[in-house]
């Protein structure tokens, strides 16, 4: 497989973009933006925390869609698209997790607790860890890809559940951020939000998408690289 | 032998003007159904070891949490639902796996009827073989944990948790079925994704035994209800998907 000249330019200039957009958000984070009132330089992690969590969330959908496609047109491309999603949505919600812990540690005095939320997010991520196992238990090619499909569709469940799980349940103490919240205002854990604050989240869970389709793409470049050497392998083995 | 017991009707074929090539839908499921009970009803070695396993377990947790009367309360739903994530899931890998090795998920997959009639009739079998497991540990909890678990309300939720562990038992267990390690893939892949069904059991049912208010209880088994339909819908579209060879 070639890769023709412009996309491969496009990929590199999207890849300074991004290691760019890293640089600009660390900045914003650390020296646009004060220390919040009542967190202090703790809640700085928070936009870490954010992002990572909407580019895991992101990826994931991505993860859903392609399982989606793959089932309708079972082209190998879609497969490979989960595969890759998956594998970078691990890793960024278990960034999500980590920067978590951290912040809860001084906030909430534990590093973590079963929090309705906190426990959904662990869910998750088992869930999409399991996908990984049942690639590798699978040895038929045709049916991991379908099997890897229905998966990736079953595990979005527990994502669903994510979101929705500090909406309805009012004992969480985890803080809902985007959109309306189901417990009363003012009490701990609502954030209110200055506009440095708005800004430097909005900035941060931006370069965090275009990392996250970057690396998307790197990946499944390296997936088709993967696929490319082991075909010639077996070209080579076969003729000799 | 399971292929013929689906369709004793269309291969006889008495009305032959008619020529009705596909079994109805729901005579598919019911002797699919009726299958699995009957060779349970003779072999009984799936019910026997999840019945057999649930027993354990609880001697095990009574032993492990000896508890005043007011902690008995608060933790036999967790017990119970424990109990029978982990004796369900011993028996779906049970279920599925003998149909494989026997090859009569072959022969069930080559009978002329709809993919999903023959996931509903699987998943009813298992669905049964849970419930059991339930309404044993409903005695055995009621005796051993000192609990009075005869309540309508808590069968209910036991009977919603059960058909929504069964549905997504069903699905993951035929897919697992292939792989390598099955008995050991089978709980890993099945255990993040039954975790709604078996949190919102596991809460309605410790809310009504600990006496809380309706409103505490309430939504939690409209959670379930929600559930289970998704997982149900989802059976039936995705297992199309799954045995296709």
């Amino acid at each position: 497989m070639q890769y023709s000249e412009s996309r491969t330019r496009n990929l590199r200039w999207l890849t300074y973009a991004s290691i760019g957009l890293f640089i600009i958000s660390f900045w914003m984070i650390f020296s646009y933006v004060g220390p919040e009132r009542t967190q202090g330089e703790v809640q700085r992690i928070f936009y870490t925390h954010l992002g990572a969590f909407f580019a895991s969330f992101v990826l994931f959908v991505v993860a859903l869609i392609a399982g989606i496609q793959y089932l309708r047109t079972r082209h190998e491309k879609w497969d490979d698209l989960g595969l890759s999603a998956i594998e970078l949505g691990l890793i960024f919600s278990l960034i999500n997790i980590v920067t978590g812990a951290i912040w809860a540690r001084p906030i909430w005095n534990t590093w973590w607790t079963w929090d309705p939320r906190l426990t959904t997010v662990a869910i998750m991520w088992l869930a999409y860890a399991a996908y990984l196992m049942l690639r590798a238990g699978i040895e038929d090619p045709n049916r991991r890809r379908r099997f890897a499909a229905v998966y990736s569709i079953l595990a979005f469940s527990s994502v669903f559940l994510t979101i929705i799980i500090i909406r309805v349940r009012p004992d969480t103490i985890h803080p809902v951020v985007a959109g309306p919240t189901s417990t009363s205002e003012g009490i701990e854990g609502d954030f209110a939000m200055s506009d440095r604050i708005t800004t430097t989240l909005l900035f941060t869970i931006f370069t965090y998408v275009v990392i996250s389709i970057t690396l998307l793409w790197h990946r499944i470049r390296l997936e088709n690289r993967t696929k490319l050497i082991q075909a010639r392998k077996m070209k080579l083995l076969l003729n000799a | 032998m399971s292929a013929t017991t689906t369709t004793p009707e269309t291969t006889s074929t008495t009305q032959p003007k008619k020529r009705r090539l596909r079994t109805p839908y729901f005579q598919v499921v019911a002797s699919l159904a009726w299958k699995d009970l009957r060779a349970e009803a003779r072999g009984r070695e799936m019910v026997n070891a999840m019945l057999l396993f649930s027993i354990m377990a609880v001697l095990i947790f009574s032993f492990a949490l000896e508890l005043d009367r007011q902690a008995q309360e608060a933790t036999v739903g967790g017990v119970l639902w424990v109990t029978i994530a982990f004796a369900g899931t011993l028996g779906l890998g049970r279920s599925l796996a003998a149909e494989k090795d026997k090859g009569s998920l072959d022969a069930l997959l080559l009978a002329p009827v709809e993919r999903s009639a023959l996931f509903y009739g699987k998943m009813i079998g298992n669905f049964l073989f849970t419930l059991a497991v339930g309404f044993l540990l409903v005695f055995l909890l009621t005796v051993l944990f000192n609990v009075n678990l005869f309540r309508p309300v808590l069968w209910l939720i036991i009977v919603l948790g059960c058909l929504g562990f069964a549905t997504t038992g069903t699905l993951v267990a035929s897919m697992s079925v292939h792989a390598r390690a099955r008995e050991m893939l089978l709980p890993i892949l099945l255990l993040p994704v039954i975790l709604p069904i078996i949190i919102s059991a596991t809460r309605a049912s410790t809310a009504l035994l600990t006496e809380l208010k309706t409103e505490d209880w309430l939504p939690w088994i409209q959670l379930l209800v929600v559930v289970d339909f998704v997982f149900l819908l989802a059976g039936f579209f995705l297992f199309d998907f799954i045995v296709e060879e």
